[in-house]
Parts: C-alpha cells; structure tokens; sequence
C-alpha cells in the first residue's frame, strides 16, 4: 500500500544528493574557462586550417579555386579537424571512497564532483562523455549531466572499488578516479587493456588527508570500511613509518603504470582546493587531445 | 585506636588491604589498554604489517603507580584516619589546674578556657574530683574541689588580673592531701614560681601547659630632652620585631583619640627597645596612656601621670629697667628653676592669656590694668595659678592696702621690713619648718636660706589660714588664697636674690614643685607618701582596659610608693590632692623573661588540637587520581589524539570542570556606579545571611513604591551594598539590617563608612529585635551592632525628641513602628544649646542631617512586598495591625524626605502651615 509513496521516498532520496552534486558540479566547471577546443591538425570540420598545395590524390572538387586564381598551382583548404572525442569516466564508488576525516569531504564526494564538473566542462566543449561499463555510453547533451549526476550518485558496497575496462572505446580518453588503496591488480589490467585499445587517459588518486598522515597511536584495530579487513596492532605508532612507505609504492607504482601506459596520474587530497585538481585534470585532458 | 604519629585509625585492619597493592600492580602490568577500533580505508596497506615488539603494550609505570595510589587512597581512607585523634588523659586521684592569671595570659585567655574546658571533659570522663585555682586569685580557704561538671559552668567566671601572683607557695603551703596538678602557665617568669612548683610537686606529678608566645611590656613614658621616651621590653627576645605605639588622650572635645602613632623596631636579639616622640606640649600634657597597638594586655598599656605633663608657665615681670643686669633680673632664677621642668611662655599679657597657661608668675609686677586685672581673675577662677613675687615696685606700691586686691592673698603694709642690713637691727630671718596643712610640709628647711627684706602681710582674721610658710619669727614668707577653681599665691620676697638667699637654694625649687609650677620628679618616695590616702580614679584590667574606679576604696600611700601592682593596689591612675599618680604593670626597669620548666616536668602546649577526620580528604584524592588516570589513559591509548580526539578532550574537561559552577560574573565598577547614579537608588547592607538581605531588598523596594506612589521622589530598584568593596557615596541612604553572625567591617570598610557618615549619608541600623529587647540590651544583635558601631564616627545619641523634623519631614508622625512598634529609636542628639522658642510648637534644632537611626523595629519586613506588590510579611493583628504598617510606610516616606530634603522642614516659614495642621 504504501508502495507508491515508498517508491517515491526512495526517489527523492536517491534525488536529493543530485541537484547538490550538480550544482557544485557546474559551479567548480564555472571557474575554468573554456578555451579552444580545436584538433590543431587538418581534418573534417568547419574552420579554416590551411591552404595547402594540392596533391594527386586530392579530387578537383577539393580544389580552392578562388586561392587558386592567384597563383600558378592549384590549393586546397584544408579544414581543423573537429572530431568530438569520446571520454569515459570511471569514479570508484566502493565504500572506501566514503571515508572522511576532520570537516572535509569524503572522498567519494570530492571524486564525484571532480569526474562530473570534468564532464559538464568536456560536454560544453562539444565532447562526448560517458561511464565505463555499459550503462551509459559516451554521448552529448545536457541530459547526459544528468544522467551521469545519477548514475554516479550511487553508492557500491564493496570495500574497494576496481575500474571496468568494458565499454571503452578505441581511441577515446579516459579518467578513472580513485584512491586506489584497493588490490592494484584490476587497476592494472583495466590500464594495460585500455593501451591496447589505444585509449589515453588520467589516473586521479583521491585520498584523505588522515590516509597521508597516518596521525594514530596506541592499541588499535583498523576496520576497512564495511569492516571486512581488519589489522589489529598494539602500537599504531610504529607502524607510521611503513605504512607511509607503502602508499608511497603504491603512488610510484601508479605513477609507472601511468608512465608505461601514456597516461597521466596525480594525487589530490580532500584537504585541498577542488578547483586546482579540476584545472589540472582538464590540462591534463587537454595534452592528449 | 590505633596511630602512627598524630594519624590514628579507626578501622586499622582495612590497612591490610594494602598489602594486595603489589599484586594489583602485576595484574594491572598485565593487562594491556583496551584496543581502539577506527575505521579507515588504509588498512589495505596496513595487512601483514606486524608490531616491532610482539610483546603486548604494557601500561606505562607512572600509570601503574596513579593507579595504585588511588587504590591505596581508597584503601586507607577507609580505615578511617584522624588526624590528632583525641587520647584521653589517663590519671586518677584528685586533681588541682593551676592558672598563672596574670595579664601576660590576658591575649590568650580563651584559648586557655578552652584547654581548661578540654581538660575539665577529660576529668569529667576519667570521674576525678577538680579544683581550679586561679594564683592571681587564690580562694579564702582549703583548696575547691568540685566535680568537673560544676568548674566547667564556673569556667566563665574566671578572669585574668592584671598584675602576677605574689607569694602563692604560701597557700598551698597550707594545702594537704595528693592530687595532680595542671598549670595552665601564661609564659612569664615571676618572683616565687619556683618554690610554688616544688611546693606542687609535693603533692603529686605537675604537668605544665605553655605555649611559645612573645610578651611585650611597655614601660612608663619619660620625659628627656624635649623628647617623650618610650621603651618597651619583650620575652623571649626573638628576632626583628615592629610593633607600633599609640599615645591615647582626649581631643579638645573630650573624645578619647590615638594622638600619636610612633613604630617601634626590636632589633634581632634586643629584649629592649626604645623610640622617642616629639610633640608639641599642648597634645603631649593631653596623653593620658600608651599602647601598644594590638596587644591586648595590661603590660602594654602604660598610664601616664603627672610625670609627664609638662606645665605652661607664664613669666611676666615688672618693667626691665637695668637692662643686662641678668643675674639681677627679676626672672633669671624662676628661669633657671623651671625650664627643665616646665614649658615657659612669654609675651604679653593678654597674648598669655589666651593661651591659657598652667600657671602665671608675677615678679614684682605691682600695677595691672583693669582688663588684665579681669582676665588674670576669670583665669583664676578657671582654675589657673597665679603666682606673685614681691619687690620694690610692689612694695612701693598701694596695692592690697587699705583693702584685700583680688590677685593678692593678703592685705599687705605699706612699705615692708628690712632686717639684718646695714641700717637695720637684728639678724637676717631663717625659715621656720613648714606647717603640716602647708603644701611645703616635709620639706627641709635649710639653714642658710636667710630673708633680709620682705613685704610684709595686714593681720587680719583670715592671715593664720592663708600662710603657707613663715620665718622663724612668725611673719608669713608665702600665703596663699583659692580663688573659684584656681589659687592666688604670694611670696613676700623677691624672685631674685635680692631680698632673700631662697632663690639661690635647693628648697625654692622644691617650693615650686610642691607649688605645682613646676613638674615634679617622677615617683615619689615612701617617706612623702606616708599617712597619705589615694583615690583609685581609672584603673585597669587584665586586658589592658580602663574602667572606672571611683568606687574602689582609697588605698594608703605607703602601698603606691612600692609601684608595684597587686589584689591590694590595682594598676591605675591614682588622684591624692592635685596631683595623680599612675601604677603601671610595668615598672621603668622591668624586664620579663619566660617561665622556664625543668626538664622533669611534661610541658604541653596550650592549643587544643581538634580531631580532623581524613576520610574524605582521602577519598576525594583518590577520586581525583581516578579522573586523573581517566585523562592519563586516554592519552596512553591514543584516544586523545587522531580522529574524535576533540570529543574525548571535551569529555574529559568536562569531567574535570564539573561541579564548579562558573562564578557569577562580577559587577565591573561603572556598571554599578551607573546603576546607582542614574536615579535615585536606596541601597541597603548586604549582610551576607541570604534571607535577611532579600528581606531588606524587598523592604526597600516596597517603600520605593510607597515613595513613588505619593510623593515626587522616584527611586529605582533599591540595590544591595557589600561595604567592602563597592562605593557607598552614591547612595543617599542605607539600610543595614544587623544578624548576629555577619563579619565585623575591615579597616577600609570603617574608613569608607565614617567618610559616607561624615559627608552626609544616612545609615538606617536595624537590629530587628524589637519584640524582644530594648534599646542597649544585650540581645545578640544589639551586641554586633556595639561591636559593628564602636568603630563607626558616630554622634551622642537620643530617642527621637517630639520635635524633631523626622515628626515632621512629609506625614506628622509621632510614631515610628516598624513590624514592632517599639518607641526605642534614636537618632543624633540635638545640640545642647538648642531652644524652644515662646510660642513655636518645636525647637530650631541642628542643621544637616542625623548621619544615624538605630531601632530595632525591624522596618524592612513591614514595608516588604514581594514581586506581585504584595506585602510579605504580616503586621501585628487586623485593622490595627494595618494602621501600623500604614504608620511604618509614613515613617519610611518621612526618613527618605529627611534624607534627600534635610532640615527643610526645620525653617520656620512652615510654622504657620504645621501650626494649623497641628490644631494649635
């Protein structure tokens, strides 16, 4: 009986977050300028590139002939190729991303805003976005922000999240944000598959500032955050030290798949400013066009 | 009960608990601090990480030890410490408490009581027969012995005297039988106390009970070189001692004032000290005794006598003719005879006068004029002394012949004699011994003092009474009249030595003194003394106060010359004749050394140390080490760091904070003053008893009321007033509701009151005892307000005449009821020269406004309203006890409007207008 009204509740429950994340979404895009967004090489579009000399190949029709007329050989204008890109996001929702220290966000939240600000950017710049996996393949349009706000709002109950390699399409840009604390195989085969398929792309490690700092002591049991993993230890304190040392492997380890694979990586942190990770991810888009 | 040191036990056996502490302390090793959880994604980096020390976390030492305290605390706080736990005395047999009771044990006479007191419920327990025997004070017959019960309800009778115990081994002398003896001891050696303390160790075992106290003794003022010497001494010498010394005496108006203030500086190791003061003579002649400030004590107070009063003597002589002639001058020897003694004016007559000198000497002045005449004679009369020397001018003179002159003692003949000389028969004139009513008597006369001209008296019936000394012949050398409250003094030879060799002698200056001119030396002698009375006029106690002692018997002379006080001559001011004499505790060469026991006998001290249960001091430390290892712990197990950190430290301050509650934010200065300044605001003392000063707010607020209701004063919300720190000057007036327990005021709150009460405040006193007690009775209230007023600039006092302008300042009241309606209210007495003019219905009385009113009608309940303007409190019983409340809230109008108006009500252009109200 109460069905319709459940139905409803859980709508709006799983709305709410939603205009949140887009308006925040639209206003960290806000701050970035659109600049231009051209190939910078010859190919189909509408804007003038060049005037070339025209080649055997070339049919007659391509032939300029008004620049032609003045001059002995025969031009062609080429045109700035203006391809839209296809560009897949993948943003971890596991239940890791929901860590939150301090009054900063969670990581999730930081993660979400980026990916979709990131989108809304590409999507006004004429680009194709979509998520990984099947649900939503790259596509333009305002719709595709609210589809992906959607999407992306949900929360998966696993402890880690790993990246789908599925859905990519050759050639096309990626960007996977997560904190990659998880097991670091699936991360690996997902980059390795996306090289093979020629796709570019930007890793983005979210992490907490308390994941940096590791600021414990005493006798504690650390829980993952579904509390399946658990490590007990009698001094948190002694353990600083190569815990650090191991999320600095994990990052080098990141950093060199990156490398391996043409890809970019950073690391950006709750306690910072969201509109400097945005500003690096789009430069970082920007170089692999 | 059990005790180690002052700590006894009153459940010992729980202290074996402590021996489980070692046992406790391996537990607890091994135990480690419960594990934190946290949630934290890192963990996946964290897996397979293993500690450095495999073995667990131990609990840090000093934890460990925090712990164990508390435990032991808890422990032993339960065993039930006492600190001085009471033993009781064991003994049986009689017993005999000895008490010094001299005034070197007057400061701390209550302590003593109490230890008496401690010692009578001891032997009240133990079942022992008791006397008490105060040595200063020793009963008439055989020792007192009683049941400790009955000593204890006689206890408040005994009282220190001021002076020490004289031959009390005599008495116990006479004493037989065995008993124990206590001697509360005062600390100060005396004459016999050894020989009484063998005497009492005959009878049985001597406990002694002294406590280490400094005793200080002042010694009577001297006077030298211009300087009033005074020297006090102290046992036992100790190190660097200030003390002050107060000179006392009464002002001009006859108020008794600390005249002069002067530090005294024991130096490390000096018994003795001494300090000189230099005061003008007409403050010094007003000292009447020195203090020493804060001791209270009868060794401290020195009286002063004669020996220090320095007289005013006028010197006036005929016209100087010879000029530098200055043996020949008329005054050389009276100078010389009375400037170590004596303060001596010069100048004009009338300039003299004014000064109103102890005594004028006239040498050979014969011609006065009519003004002077009459000034010298109202000054007689006043009570001065005028003394006249003859001589040549006055021998030529007619003055005093054919009739008595006012300012000679005698009719005198014309011309005088001459004897001995060249042109005369007979030999020079020797003195007769003086006659016993003469002041001279005693005195020796002599042989080469010789008279070879003199004037000579009329024979006359009243010559015989008015000779005072004659020469061997039989004609008068000296006579002397009274005239009102002064005397006329005439010596028949000259002031120089002219006439007669008594100037060059001893005996002229002796003459001057008995004459009272000049001062006496200080004490005199057994021989002068003989055969004469004294009349005890101020004598002191014990405590070094002086009361009045006219109606003690007259003591004979012979007693005073040994200066030592006793039951026979108790210390004080002594009157004989014109001359005073002081007997102080303190002679001029006493010195006081302590009381010393042998080492046999068992000296206690005299404080009564009270049982201090330590219970649950014990268990309020081991509850803070508790809260102290909860804060502790968090820090060892990280919880006061890292995530939530925040939470765990509130928590913890939270814990610590509780139960402070935050002080009541303090009123800053110009918040109050402002409060109080802005309207009219009545304000009234807070007494520190919450009902009473809520009662007083509440009273004041209900006349507040009534007074912005009918007439044009509006005051505010009346304010309390705590006297010690708040200003008093903005307040127009004062209500001060007296509890028997408040705090008596500190020095500056005094000096803020008499500042309120001179400038022209008013101070309402309540002591709110008027069902029960009139006016100077001694209820508890009316005892504070003594104490709270004694220190307070108040003026003489009188009930509220019919005519005074509180009848009249707004309602013509009569009555002056509060909640009782007693007619017990005073207010400042009018002054005496005030007079009821013939037909005006009251008198024109002082201006200003009386500073006090002191009743006890407890006004504040019958004007109370509480919030709702209901009244709190009922008065007296149906209509008549509403008129009374009507009458009470008139009376407060009527205060209010004296206070703000003053005398306004006094001038006499309202006569008409309260005549015809009056009906008259």
């Amino acid at each position: 009986m109460t069905e319709p009204l459940a139905l409803r509740s859980q709508a709006e429950t799983l709305a709410a977050p939603l205009p949140a994340l887009l308006a925040e979404a639209e206003h960290l895009a806000s701050t970035v300028l659109l600049g231009d967004h051209g190939r910078r090489r010859a190919g189909t579009g509408d804007t003038f590139w060049q005037y070339r000399p025209a080649q055997p190949h070339d049919e007659a029709r391509s032939i300029d002939w008004r620049r032609s007329a003045r001059s002995d050989s025969n031009f062609v204008q080429d045109k700035e190729w203006q391809i839209a890109q296809s560009i897949i996001l993948w943003v971890d929702q596991a239940a890791s991303m929901s860590f939150a220290s301090d009054n900063h966000p969670t990581k999730g939240t930081r993660a979400r805003t980026l990916a979709l600000a990131l989108a809304i950017l590409l999507i006004r710049g004429g680009e194709r976005v979509g998520l990984t996996g099947v649900r939503l393949p790259p596509r333009r349009g305002e719709v595709q922000i609210m589809r992906m706000a959607e999407l992306l709002s949900e929360d998966h109950q696993t402890d880690y999240g790993a990246p789908e390699a599925q859905g990519m399409l050759a050639h096309s840009r990626a960007l996977f944000v997560s904190d990659f604390l998880g097991d670091i195989g699936p991360v690996e085969d997902a980059l390795l598959r996306a090289a093979d398929r020629d796709v570019r792309g930007t890793l983005l490690q979210v992490l907490d500032p308390q994941e940096e700092a590791f600021p414990f002591d005493g006798r504690t049991i650390f829980q993952s955050m579904t509390g399946a993993l658990q490590h007990e230890t009698l001094k948190a304190g002694d353990l600083k030290q190569r815990y650090l040392d191991r999320l600095a492997q994990r990052k080098d380890r990141l950093a060199h798949l990156a490398r391996i694979t043409g890809w970019q990586f950073s690391t950006h942190h709750t306690g910072e400013s969201a509109t400097n990770a945005l500003l690096w991810l789009y430069g970082a888009m920007e170089r692999h066009a | 009960m059990w005790s180690i040191g002052p700590i006894g036990f009153a459940a010992p056996w729980l202290l074996l608990g402590l021996i489980a502490l070692p046992i406790l302390w391996l537990l607890l090793r091994a135990v480690p601090p419960a594990p934190i959880r946290r949630r934290f994604p890192g963990v996946a980096l964290l897996l397979g990480l293993t500690d450095d020390e495999t073995q667990s976390d131990r609990t840090p030492w000093w934890l460990l030890l925090l712990r164990l305290l508390a435990v032991a605390a808890i422990i032993v706080g339960f065993a039930g410490p006492v600190l001085n736990p009471q033993q009781a005395r064991e003994g049986t047999g009689d017993l005999v408490i000895v008490l010094d009771g001299s005034w070197a044990g007057a400061p701390t006479w209550g302590a003593k009581m109490d230890r008496v007191d401690t010692l009578l419920t001891e032997a009240a327990v133990a079942n022992r027969r008791v006397a008490v025997v105060n040595l200063t004070d020793l009963p008439n017959e055989a020792l007192p012995f009683a049941a400790p019960t009955d000593w204890q309800n006689r206890l408040p009778n005994l009282t220190p005297s001021p002076w020490q115990p004289t031959d009390p081994a005599a008495y116990f002398a006479e004493q037989s039988g065995s008993f124990e003896t206590y001697w509360i001891s005062d600390g100060l050696d005396y004459e016999g106390r050894d020989v009484l303390l063998s005497a009492l160790e005959g009878f049985g075992e001597v406990t002694a009970f002294q406590s280490p106290r400094q005793i200080f003794g002042l010694r009577p003022a001297r006077f030298e070189d211009g300087q009033v010497k005074v020297s006090a001494t102290r046992t036992p010498v100790g190190n660097l001692t200030e003390t002050t010394i107060n000179a006392i005496g009464f002002d001009p108006a006859g108020v008794e004032r600390q005249l002069a203030t002067v530090p005294l500086i024991f130096e490390p190791g000096e018994a003795v000290a001494e300090t000189a003061m230099v005061l003008p003579p007409e403050l010094r002649n007003r000292i009447t005794r020195f203090e020493i400030s804060g001791a209270r004590s009868a060794g401290a107070v020195s009286l002063t006598d004669d020996a220090l009063k320095r007289r005013e003597v006028a010197l006036i002589a005929g016209r100087d003719d010879r000029e530098g002639l200055e043996l020949l001058s008329p005054l050389h020897y009276l100078r010389e005879a009375l400037e170590p003694t004596a303060d001596i004016i010069d100048g004009a007559l009338e300039d003299i006068l004014l000064a109103n000198p102890d005594v004028i000497i006239l040498a050979d002045v014969a011609i006065l004029t009519d003004i002077e005449a009459q000034g010298i004679e109202d000054w007689v009369d006043n009570g001065g002394m005028l003394l006249r020397f003859a001589g040549p001018r006055l021998a030529a003179s007619d003055l005093g012949r054919a009739e008595e002159d006012p300012l000679l003692p005698v009719r005198l003949r014309s011309g005088g004699r001459s004897v001995g000389g060249a042109m005369s028969w007979g030999e020079p004139k020797s003195l007769a011994p003086f006659a016993e009513a003469s002041p001279f008597f005693g005195l020796p006369v002599p042989d080469d003092v010789t008279v070879t001209s003199q004037v000579m008296a009329q024979p006359d019936p009243t010559l015989a009474d008015r000779v005072i000394a004659q020469l061997a012949d039989g004609t008068p050398l000296v006579t002397r009249k009274v005239m009102g409250e002064g005397q006329v003094v005439l010596v028949h030879v000259t002031a120089n030595a002219e006439w007669s060799t008594l100037p060059l002698s001893g005996l002229f200056v002796q003459m001057l003194e008995r004459l009272a001119v000049s001062t006496r030396p200080v004490t005199p002698d057994t021989a002068e003394l003989e055969g004469t009375t004294w009349l005890p006029n101020r004598v002191l106690d014990a405590y070094g106060r002086l009361t009045d002692g006219t109606d003690l018997p007259g003591i004979d002379g012979t007693l005073l010359a040994e200066g030592t006080p006793g039951p026979d001559v108790p210390p004080g001011l002594y009157a004989g004749g014109d001359r005073q004499l002081a007997i102080n505790v303190i002679g001029k060469d006493t010195m006081l050394s302590t009381a010393q026991w042998p080492a046999r006998i068992t000296v206690e001290g005299m404080a009564v140390t009270r049982e201090t249960a330590l219970k649950g001091w014990l268990l309020s430390a081991a509850l803070m080490m508790l809260l102290m290892d909860v804060i502790a712990s968090l820090a060892v197990g990280g919880r006061l760091r890292g995530p939530r950190a925040d939470v765990a430290v509130a928590v913890a301050l939270a814990i610590v904070l509780f139960g402070q509650p935050a002080q009541a934010q303090e009123r800053t200065a110009d918040d109050f003053a402002l409060q109080a300044t802005t309207e009219v605001v009545l304000g009234h003392i807070l007494t520190g008893d919450r009902e009473t000063d809520e009662v007083a707010a509440a009273g004041l607020t209900g006349i507040s009321q009534t007074l912005f209701r009918r007439t044009a004063i509006e005051p505010a919300t009346p304010m309390g007033v705590n006297i010690e720190t708040d200003e008093l000057a903005f307040f127009p007036f004062l209500y001060w509701p007296i509890t028997a327990e408040q705090q008596l005021p500190s020095r500056e709150a005094y000096g803020k009151l008499n500042r309120y009460l001179r400038s022209g405040g008013m101070i309402m006193f309540d002591t709110r005892d008027a069902d029960t007690a009139r006016f100077g009775s001694g209820s508890p209230e009316g005892r504070m307000l003594q104490a709270i007023a004694r220190s307070l600039d108040i003026p003489p006092l009188e009930p509220i005449p019919s005519d005074h302008v509180l009848t009249r300042t707004f309602y013509l009241l009569q009555d002056f009821p509060g909640r009782y309606a007693s007619r017990d209210v005073w207010v400042e007495a009018a002054p005496p020269d005030a007079e009821q003019i013939e037909g005006m219905p009251f008198r024109n009385l002082n201006d200003g406004v009386t500073p006090v009113i002191i009743g006890g009608n407890d006004w504040a309940r019958a004007w109370a309203v509480n919030d709702n303007g209901q009244r709190m409190f009922p008065v007296g019983r149906g209509m008549a006890g509403e008129r009374q409340r009507e009458i009470a809230l008139r009376f407060g109008v009527n205060v209010i409007m004296h206070v703000l108006t003053g005398n306004y009500k006094s001038d006499q252009v309202h006569v008409p207008d309260l005549l015809d109200r009056l009906g008259q």
